[in-house]
């Protein structure tokens, strides 16, 4: 069985420095896979470089057995791979609704004169737009609904703002979705509430999920599969127990124990 | 009674504060006062006392001549006067001290004005003054001698500056009224031309006749009777306007359907029916009004939408105006179809669309103010090139292309000197504008154009092509613009490339800005408060004396905008809400309170029926 996102060899260099090299990496439909890593590991570059932000120098990327490089942000999005930003990033003047409904751009298709005939099928399209965001929306309780809809993004609290931007890669309608640090600057009780999402994004919505994650408890909690970066090498690959009891991974993260220092 | 109101903040806490008298900020006041002096001797040497003292407003005693010296120390009065509110300090209540700073203010321009009078009278400087005359001295004396003009400018300055002060002083109910009837009599006067041309449309010329003097501006006797009129009026509808605005906001469904769909009428039918009482003067005005509007509502999707800042617009205007000059006209130096205006149009826009497609496709990669600048350039460069001589054989260079034809519609011919037939063309141009602005503002595209200006990286991100749809935002504008240069040319008759100065593209983007960016109802009203009163780049406005003064009046005004309501006269919900942040999230945050707490009783409501089924992980 093929995967459903494969990178072979992957190598970024921004100038003389290696962001990312000679990754490999998989995903299988429906897994959660973690990326793990000390900061400056390279993995925003490696999520940039899947969602076409970054063009690697070297290796390829294939999503459903064809070959990804090359491609736009959006046609990126548009093969179905979404992603949400480690500092999050709405567009906070635009409504919650509207945050959700522009999302959908890729898989809808209206242009100007639908708009300007107001012709059925731009009517069609923009109420299906619309019951499709609150469907979205609805997927986080009663946290982004109702006098919601009309209030501009920017007036959420931080919590609200990441479930928000979730919801909008949610909207997309991607296959596989990489969130980059989701529950980064919640409190203990909202970080349980959102590990719990994650894995009901895969139950119900069928997501494969790539993550980016620092708090290990998440990590552990949600993951199938942990890859731990350090200086743009994979160290380990594994269940979370296995890479956690992992030396590399242990030096990676609390530096080498001072008597085998040099 | 109504001074309770102003101060019931200090009367709630006792008895009023009042600082002394005394007291004063001396170095705000040295600030304001030396400001006041110099904006005084400026605006007397640029000339515009003596340019517009044909202007009169009030028969015999104000000119706006005077009237372009005279707000300067009560405006300044005002605002060295103006109490910075903080929360929880206790500001003390406005009083004589705020007057005394006024009314220093003030003389400090006044002795500014003497010093200057004495210097004028004693030195010749006209070599590099140009309006440094014994005219101005004259003027600025009212004729009765050097030392009238000294006292009365010292004492006037002093008095405006009181005044300007005292606006803070008096009670709400006071001011507003005062407020009322000088804008009210100023609107009056200012708009002399108008209320006459349409007075004279409805048969009523005795009413403008006596209430205007014949030399213009309205007479002593009737400015006290309408000052008197509208503060009674402003009196009576006090808190109206605002109650029926809350209402018809408060309204929903079908019957704010039904509401706005009267008020639409209702505006379609006075747009329709009056132009058919105002003269040609008038309907010229209109019809430029009409032109600009449609430029501007066409650079409002552009920049307002999708945030695309050009500042060559202007090259769409032309494209527009010299291909129907090319088209229709029979003394096109090349090729000269003399084709039907109609005809003109399909051909017109798919030539916009396609010079659109052409300078967007390199420009649309570029991001802020390199994509200004480099548009900017088109705009320059498109001009040049119809002047060049090298197509010169096509274009006509400078002289450009004459003898165009109006446009014929087999009953009427539309054309330049019947201004209420282009004004009726316009506005079924600006009609189909407004509404493609409209519907384009609610769709799909809308949407990406917002997100765009939003966040150019996570839009391309989501999922949209933000080059094409930025290039359908730069192409839609671009249509709308040759519209307006094709009908301009049909009115003028002709087309030089001297109508597409870059100053054109600055003024229509200045129509965005000072109306409100993103709001159709702002472009409307700044057209009509910019083109209408003021002028566009050539064509006059109602006040046409300001005609040389134009840009620094411009200019001006497009500071002032910008540092005390960035946002525009009229701006969209959206964009003021983008400027005023803070005070939205307080006012967001009370409400979330209430709806917090309705939450929290539904909450508490829901566990004491017993409700089971959890509510989606929400407590968690």
């Amino acid at each position: 069985m093929s995967h459903l996102m494969e990178i072979r060899d992957l190598k970024i260099t921004f100038g003389g420095l290696d962001a990312l090299s000679g990754l490999n990496f998989h995903v299988d439909e429906g897994e959660i896979v973690s990326v793990i890593g000390p900061n400056g590991a390279g993995k925003t570059t490696f999520f940039n470089a899947i969602t076409g932000l970054v063009d690697p120098t070297e290796g390829n990327i294939l999503f459903d057995g064809e070959s990804i490089l090359g491609l736009d942000p959006h046609q990126v999005t548009g093969l179905g791979i979404a992603r949400t930003f480690q500092n999050v990033r709405l567009f906070p003047n635009m409504t919650v609704l509207e945050n959700i409904m522009v999302a959908q751009h890729c898989r809808t298709s209206q242009l100007v004169f639908g708009a300007l005939l107001q012709t059925a099928a731009f009517k069609k399209e923009e109420q299906e737009i619309e019951e499709r965001a609150k469907e979205v929306l609805a997927f986080f309780g009663s946290r982004l609904v109702g006098y919601r809809y009309d209030q501009p993004a920017f007036v959420l609290s931080y919590a609200n703002r990441r479930r928000l931007e979730i919801a909008r890669a949610m909207a997309t309608q991607p296959r596989l979705m990489l969130l980059d640090e989701p529950v980064a600057g919640m409190n203990p009780m909202e970080t349980a509430e959102l590990t719990a999402l994650i894995g009901r994004l895969r139950s119900e919505w069928g997501f494969t999920i790539v993550m980016i994650e620092h708090d290990m408890r998440v990590v552990r909690d949600v993951s199938d599969r942990v890859v731990v970066l350090d200086h743009g090498v994979p160290i380990a690959q594994g269940s979370y127990d296995e890479v956690s009891t992992n030396p590399d991974v242990v030096e990676a993260y609390l530096g080498r124990p001072a008597e085998d220092g040099t | 009674m109504s001074a309770t109101m102003t101060s019931s903040t200090a009367s709630s806490s006792g008895s009023p504060k009042r600082a002394p008298v005394a007291d004063q900020d001396w170095r705000k006041i040295g600030k304001w006062g030396g400001l006041c002096t110099l904006a005084l001797v400026l605006v007397s040497l640029i000339g515009m006392p003596v340019g517009l003292d044909r202007r009169i407003l009030i028969h015999p005693i104000l000119s706006l001549g005077y009237l372009s010296l005279l707000w300067i120390p009560l405006m300044l009065g005002f605002v060295v006067s103006k109490q910075v509110k903080l929360e929880g300090v206790e500001s003390p209540d406005p009083g004589g001290r705020d007057l005394l700073a006024g009314a220093l203010t003030g003389l400090m321009g006044g002795v500014g004005m003497a010093v200057f009078m004495l210097a004028l009278n004693t030195f010749n400087l006209r070599d590099p003054l140009v309006n440094w005359s014994p005219k101005l001295l004259e003027l600025l004396n009212y004729g009765r001698g050097l030392g009238f003009g000294v006292v009365a400018w010292l004492l006037a300055c002093c008095v405006l500056g009181l005044l300007g002060s005292a606006i803070h002083v008096v009670p709400a109910d006071v001011r507003r009224v005062v407020s009322f009837s000088a804008f009210g009599l100023l609107g009056i006067a200012v708009l002399e031309g108008a209320i006459a041309d349409l007075s004279e449309g409805f048969g009523l010329e005795f009413l403008t006749d006596s209430i205007y003097a014949k030399r213009g501006g309205v007479t002593v006797v009737w400015s006290i009777v309408l000052a008197v009129v509208i503060g009674v009026v402003s009196v009576l509808t006090k808190g109206r306007l605002k109650a029926a605005k809350a209402n018809y906001s408060g309204l929903q469904g079908p019957e704010r359907k039904r509401a706005s769909r009267i008020i639409f009428v209702v505006t379609a039918l006075l747009t329709i029916i009056l132009p058919l009482f105002l003269g040609t003067i008038m309907n010229e005005l209109l019809a430029n009004v009409g032109l600009f509007l449609l430029l501007a509502l066409g650079l409002n999707i552009v920049v307002g939408l999708a945030g695309i800042l050009d500042l060559g617009y202007v090259a769409f205007f032309a494209v527009g105006g010299y291909t129907t000059a090319v088209l229709t006209s029979p003394d096109s130096p090349f090729f000269a179809p003399e084709m039907h205006f109609a005809v003109t149009l399909v051909i017109v826009v798919v030539f916009a669309g396609i010079v659109g497609l052409v300078i967007g496709a390199p420009v649309i990669r570029m991001r802020g103010d390199y994509l200004a600048i480099v548009t900017l350039g088109f705009g320059e460069i498109i001009r040049l090139l119809f002047m060049s001589d090298w197509l010169k054989p096509y274009f006509g260079g400078a002289q450009g292309i004459t003898n165009v034809p109006g446009v014929d519609l087999g009953f009427i011919t539309i054309k330049g000197t019947d201004p209420r037939s282009v004004f009726y063309l316009v506005l079924v141009f600006c009609a189909l504008a407004i509404y493609i602005s409209w519907r384009l503002q609610a769709s799909r595209l809308g949407r990406a154009w917002m997100a765009i200006r939003e966040d150019e990286k996570v839009a391309e991100a989501m999922g949209i092509n933000t080059v094409n749809t930025k290039l359908l935002a730069f192409v839609v504008g671009a249509v709308l613009a040759s519209f307006s240069g094709a009908i301009l040319v049909a009115k003028v008759g002709s087309v030089f490339p001297n109508s597409f100065m870059i100053l054109v593209s600055i003024i229509i983007l200045v129509v965005v800005i000072v109306g409100g960016m993103g709001n159709i109802a702002g472009v409307l009203v700044g057209s009509f408060v910019l083109i209408g009163i003021l002028g566009g780049p050539r064509q006059p406005g109602l006040l046409h004396e300001f005609q040389s003064f134009k840009l620094l009046i411009y200019g001006a005004l497009l500071v002032f905008m910008m540092l005390q309501r960035p946002e525009g006269l009229v701006p969209s919900s959206r964009r003021s809400q983008e400027l005023h942040q803070e005070e939205f999230l307080q006012d967001v945050w009370l409400k979330s309170e209430e709806h917090e707490a309705e939450e929290r009783e539904a909450e508490v409501h829901a566990v004491e029926v017993g409700g089971a089924e959890g509510n989606n992980g929400g407590g968690a």
